[in-house]
């Protein structure tokens, strides 16, 4: 199996409880790195970073610019920065405009990601009040991406779901509890 | 509207072109981004092919410009970060009120927000009567615009929110007046800015600060670039002078970082050592 993958989890209102289960599920040697873009709206300014890894047991780190990305390391998207990636596999921040009147934007980093991983990427979209992620996961499925949308009749507020699977014949549609099994099968 | 995707081969074209016919360099800057940016102004501009696109710029100097302006991200609002301009009043203002002439530099500032929020600070703290605010960019466009102070009157409200997080204690509206969906800022404030372009890639140094502000500017740039950057800023910083950069931007990898103390958490260096 091709080494080089990423995990990239898009997520907005009513994601954050399923993206901690997910997480916390994937254990410590899951073989990819993970790249978390959450709408934050100002609601966690620094403490969800500290969240996550009490709740996930998993390295988190904000992400910064020119970071390489590694394996066991559950990446966020730090408030108001659009995240894109780099042919090094290297992080770049972005302070333009917002997309989908979101900064960070999940279109923007799927994009980014499915130009630089391919087939590599897996790109997984959650629960959200917004079309934000559903053009992204076309692309991604354009370039070979792996796609993964929670069920959006278990998602806390359906639309974002919603919005993906209109636009994209995505790989699986997986229930809220059934996600952090798909996600962890992924990294065998 | 999933129209043609350039390659990166392309776009290492286009500004190898742009350097060779322009003057302009933006081989160093961060790829991801710049990629993005040209990819949107291409479905923008609803080209049909690279080749078209690529003989536009070749052949046609205002639409270089209007390339420059849209690929460069011109996002900026004013007393962004409150804590920040928090530090520059309390910490940072106090320490520059001993000069007989303050000397400030806005790199990359668009336009202009920050500066006059510089500018306001300045003046509550009376010193703006003894102080030059100079605010360069790139892109002649913005640089324009940041000269007329007007700025939408929607954004006000926000502003003054920062205003008052950041410290501010008067009635924030007392600096423009509005007229319909624009504030003109107070002339008071423009008197003591001077605004021109630079090209931080290539132009040089063209005076002494005691601080240099370039927040949201470096994340644009390849790490190579960032530290030309950092000693045009080195050189053009007094010692004991103050660096300010973007709230995700730091000093710790360039290479004169050891002759500069970090203020508090916030994301202001002090110049503590001339060049060893």
């Amino acid at each position: 199996m091709n080494k080089d993958r990423l995990l990239v989890i898009g997520g907005s209102a009513g994601s954050l409880h399923v993206i901690v289960t997910v997480l916390a599920a994937l254990g410590k040697d899951y073989p990819m790195p993970v790249l978390v873009v959450l709408h934050r709206n100002g609601i966690f300014e620094s403490n969800l970073e500290e969240l996550l890894a009490s709740r996930t047991g998993q390295k988190i780190r904000e992400v910064e610019e020119k970071d390489l990305l590694q394996a066991g390391v559950v990446y966020i998207c730090p408030a108001d920065y659009h995240v894109l990636l780099e042919r090094d596999r290297s992080f770049s921040l972005d302070y333009s405009e917002r997309v989908n009147f979101s900064r960070p934007s999940i279109d923007v980093s799927f994009r980014s990601a499915a130009d630089v991983y391919g087939e590599g990427l897996v790109a997984l979209l959650l629960s959200g009040g917004n079309a934000d992620g559903a053009e992204g996961m076309a692309y991604v499925k354009q370039r070979g991406g792996f796609t993964i949308v929670q069920d959006p009749v278990t998602a806390e507020v359906p639309y974002m779901p919603q919005q993906a699977l209109l636009r994209v014949g995505v790989d699986v549609v997986a229930a809220t509890g059934e996600l952090p099994a798909v996600v962890s099968a992924l990294g065998r | 509207m999933e129209g043609y995707q350039l390659q990166s081969e392309e776009v290492q074209l286009l500004l190898n072109d742009i350097y060779t016919q322009y003057g302009y360099d933006f081989t160093e800057y961060s790829k991801a981004s710049l990629q993005r940016r040209i990819q949107r102004l291409f479905a923008l501009d609803f080209f049909p092919s690279f080749a078209e696109f690529r003989y536009r710029l070749q052949n046609d100097g205002p639409y270089f410009r209007r390339f420059v302006e849209e690929i460069t991200v011109n996002v900026t609002e004013m007393l962004r970060d409150p804590s920040f301009y928090r530090t520059i009043r309390t910490t940072i203002l106090p320490v520059l009120s001993t000069y007989p002439f303050i000397r400030i530099w806005h790199a990359g500032c668009s336009t202009g927000e920050e500066v006059y929020s510089m500018a306001i600070l300045l003046k509550e703290a009376d010193l703006l009567h003894k102080s030059l605010l100079y605010g360069t960019d790139i892109n002649p466009q913005v640089i324009e615009r940041a000269r007329k102070g007007i700025f939408p009157v929607s954004q006000m409200q926000k502003y003054s929110e920062n205003y008052i997080q950041a410290g501010g204690l008067k009635d924030f509206s007392s600096y423009y007046t509005a007229n319909y969906h624009l504030a003109k800022f107070d002339s008071a404030l423009q008197g003591k800015m001077m605004f021109s372009t630079h090209n931080l890639v290539s132009d040089f140094s063209f005076n002494a600060f005691q601080l240099i502000l370039c927040r949201n500017v470096l994340i644009y740039f390849e790490r190579e670039l960032q530290t030309k950057v950092f000693r045009l800023f080195d050189h053009s910083l007094e010692n004991f002078g103050y660096l300010a950069l973007g709230s995700k931007e730091s000093l710790r990898f360039a290479p004169m970082a050891a002759r500069y103390r970090q203020i508090g958490r916030e994301k202001i260096w002090r110049k503590v050592d001339e060049q060893g």
